[in-house]
């Protein structure tokens, strides 16, 4: 956000070349300034490591796929908290709801179900994952209802659930951790084996770049027939080619983080082979990671090419107008808060596999984090502003902090939490500049 | 338009609705027929845009009928009023400020495709379309509604309840927030619409547009109707004298 500030002065101007590169790509300049802070923040760690401590280890794979693991549980829900704030709504409540559905999830695979389909049954992690989704929705549902229909306001709403919940994740199994979960449930955590490996991603590059250069050409023929405006060849190239570098980049990263020697060493022992000389398995990426991306690009749909986005969008900027229009807005705001509640089940599900177990503090304080994802991620408090991509690169923001600290000797948990705190005002702050000038 | 004939578009019967104890709308009755402009007129608070807010959906009226070709309707919702062929363009314009123009002009009623997608391209294509009609000079296609201009949001909010082949039209005080050259551009829009046959209720407190563009004018104080007089056949200070004495003229309609 910092370097970006300043753009809409040279276009006020002669047109400049930024504004001019701006203009052809239809880039949003707060997108290139969240990417900007981001990389500052990235390079920034690397080098503070590299200089004081000797040894630089924020760049490194290892390092980059662990974060990626890390943002996902948090990306998810920012995604549906960026509804939520959209529409003038708040919701305290999501890293209760996490717990809740943890440990409701952990009972579910670990004590009931082996009961009746016998310990390992390949459908446990199926009827378990769906259990916790629903869970998470019904949750949503009734604080939704409330919000929407006895008109109580949805901070206090979640904010009772916030304490609620995570009572009730303690009551469930009398605060005891329920441990280990379903083997194939695990997998929905990430780790070696819950990651696709190196021909996966590739395929997973390979779908995702065609899915870019599909984007291109099916944006360029639309605007050809309705006689629109194209942009310049150049800029659709730009943007192409960004595209498909990005997820190229990406994908070479998680493909040479390799897997550690004792799972090497438990991976061929189960194939009753030695490892052999100079062994590399590559992780890939996380499943936890994809599901995260599926999820981002099926929220940005339902925002962008939807009814009910359009309708989110409108109730944010004027609810009194979206009422006129004919839109039930009590209906909606019960819609987004259980979309809110089961994305916070599904986070339930990736955090509770993550951590092969389940407890009652499952997800505590995660609020804060997906609140601050999507502020940072350009989703405006006043309502009626926000998008999904901002939201995930929000949280990757939040967790580089996080995990940067750590790896630079700061991990005590004080210091990070000032700099978390900082950082999103700072963010906010960066944001209202940025709004003012373009007004 | 003082021969009044045939079945009224709509009529009102008397409407009564109160709020807290308060009767905002007290047993009114008021009609409109096809190519007809009616004038709602009374002080702030007389009670004219709660009476047009039960024809539109935005309020139920807890006593009356309202019939439309002389058949009894039921309006619950502003989505009620709409089937209806009933469209408003708000006092307040009922914008959402962070929508462009197409997104408000759509607002509820989106077109979308074969797989139930939102049809951007078209929707912003119709909107090129009826603006060209409406207001040629409109360029802003393609920002927030907040980023334009008093005249500008008027003109979405019309090209909304026109586009969709209104057959009644109410107008709450649409030239309230105007300059001159485009309070012109309204008065000649609601000659056109009336050449084509819809009927428009239209609430305005400038006598000289009331005189200049009504062919009737209802006069409400406290809620109640004063009366209805046909405006050719009264002189401003007539109409006048309804608004703030609640005196009906000698020779009413």
């Amino acid at each position: 956000m910092t370097e970006t500030t300043h753009q809409p002065q040279t276009q006020e101007k002669a047109e400049g070349a930024i504004a001019r590169f701006l203009r052809s790509t239809e880039l949003d300049p707060r997108l290139i300034g969240m990417v900007g802070a981001l990389l500052l923040i990235w390079v920034g760690f690397h080098f503070y490591g590299e200089i004081v401590l000797g040894d630089g280890s924020f760049l490194t794979p290892r390092n980059l796929w662990n974060l990626s693991v890390q943002t996902a549980s948090i990306g998810i829900m920012a995604t549906g908290m960026v509804l939520v704030i959209i529409t003038r709504n708040i919701d305290l409540s999501v890293g209760s709801i996490v717990g809740v559905t943890g440990m409701y999830m952990g009972l579910m695979q670990v004590e009931w179900l082996p009961q009746y389909l016998g310990l390992g049954h390949p459908a446990i992690w199926i009827i378990t994952a769906i259990f916790g989704l629903l869970l998470g929705a019904l949750i949503g549902a009734l604080q939704g209802g409330m919000i929407a229909y006895l008109a109580i306001p949805s901070f206090i709403v979640t904010l009772g659930g916030l304490l609620v919940w995570r009572g009730v994740a303690f009551l469930a199994a009398d605060g005891r951790t329920i441990s280990p979960v379903d083997t194939t449930f695990a997998l929905i955590g990430g780790g070696p084996y819950g990651s696709i490996g190196s021909t996966g991603s590739w395929i997973v590059c390979a779908i995702a770049s065609a899915g870019v250069i599909w984007l291109v050409l099916n944006g360029r023929k639309n605007r050809r027939l309705h006689g629109f405006p194209l942009r310049p060849v150049w800029a659709e190239w730009f943007m192409g080619i960004l595209g498909c570098a990005i997820i190229l980049i990406a994908t070479l990263v998680v493909n040479s983080y390799p897997w550690p020697k004792g799972i090497l060493k438990d991976y061929y022992g189960k194939l009753g082979q030695e490892v052999p000389e100079g062994a590399f398995i590559a992780h890939g990426y996380a499943i936890p990671v994809l599901i995260l991306g599926v999820v981002a690009i099926l929220m940005t749909i339902l925002m962008t090419r939807t009814r009910f986005g359009r309708y989110v969008f409108a109730i944010g900027g004027n609810p009194e107008a979206a009422a006129l229009s004919g839109i039930n807005t009590r209906a909606m705001t019960v819609k987004i808060f259980t979309l809110m509640g089961a994305l916070a089940g599904l986070a339930g599900v990736i955090a509770s596999a993550r951590l092969n177990s389940a407890t009652n503090a499952l997800g505590d304080l995660d609020e804060l984090y997906v609140i601050a994802s999507a502020v940072v991620g350009g989703t405006s408090l006043a309502g009626g502003v926000g998008t999904i991509y901002g939201a995930i690169i929000g949280a990757l923001v939040l967790v580089s902090l996080q995990t940067g600290m750590v790896l630079i000797g700061f991990g005590d948990g004080s210091y990070r939490k000032i700099v978390i705190g900082a950082a999103l005002v700072l963010a906010v702050y960066l944001d209202i500049i940025y709004r003012k000038r373009i007004k | 338009m003082s021969t009044n004939r045939g079945t009224p578009l709509v009529e009102l019967r008397d409407i009564s609705i109160s709020f807290g104890g308060i009767k905002a709308v007290d047993k009114v009755t008021v009609d409109l027929y096809p190519g007809e402009v009616v004038g709602l007129l009374g002080h702030n608070g007389a009670g004219k845009s709660t009476l047009i807010k039960c024809l539109s959906g935005a309020y139920k009226a807890d006593a009356g009928e309202i019939l439309i070709n002389g058949e009894k309707v039921d309006i619950n919702s502003p989505r009620d009023a709409r089937a209806l062929n009933i469209e408003t363009i708000y006092q307040t314009l009922a914008l959402a400020d962070n929508l462009d123009a197409a997104s408000n002009l759509f607002l509820g009623r989106e077109i979308v495709n074969s797989f139930g997608f939102v049809d951007e391209t078209k929707m912003e294509a119709e909107t090129r379309k009826i603006m060209a009609r409406l207001n040629p000079n409109f360029r802003k296609f393609n920002v927030p509604v907040s980023a334009l201009s008093g005249g500008q949001r008027q003109s979405v909010a019309i090209a909304r309840a026109v586009y969709f082949n209104a057959k009644i039209l109410i107008m709450d005080e649409p030239t309230a927030a105007l300059g001159p050259h485009e309070t012109q551009m309204v008065a000649e829009l609601i000659e056109e619409l009336k050449k084509q046959g819809l009927g428009i209720f239209l609430i305005e407190h400038d006598i000289h547009n009331v005189m200049k563009l009504c062919d009737r004018a209802s006069v409400m104080k406290n809620g109640q109707l004063v009366g209805t007089v046909n405006v050719n056949e009264v002189t401003d200070d007539d109409i006048l004298g309804m608004i703030i004495m609640g005196k009906k003229p000698a020779k009413a309609a």
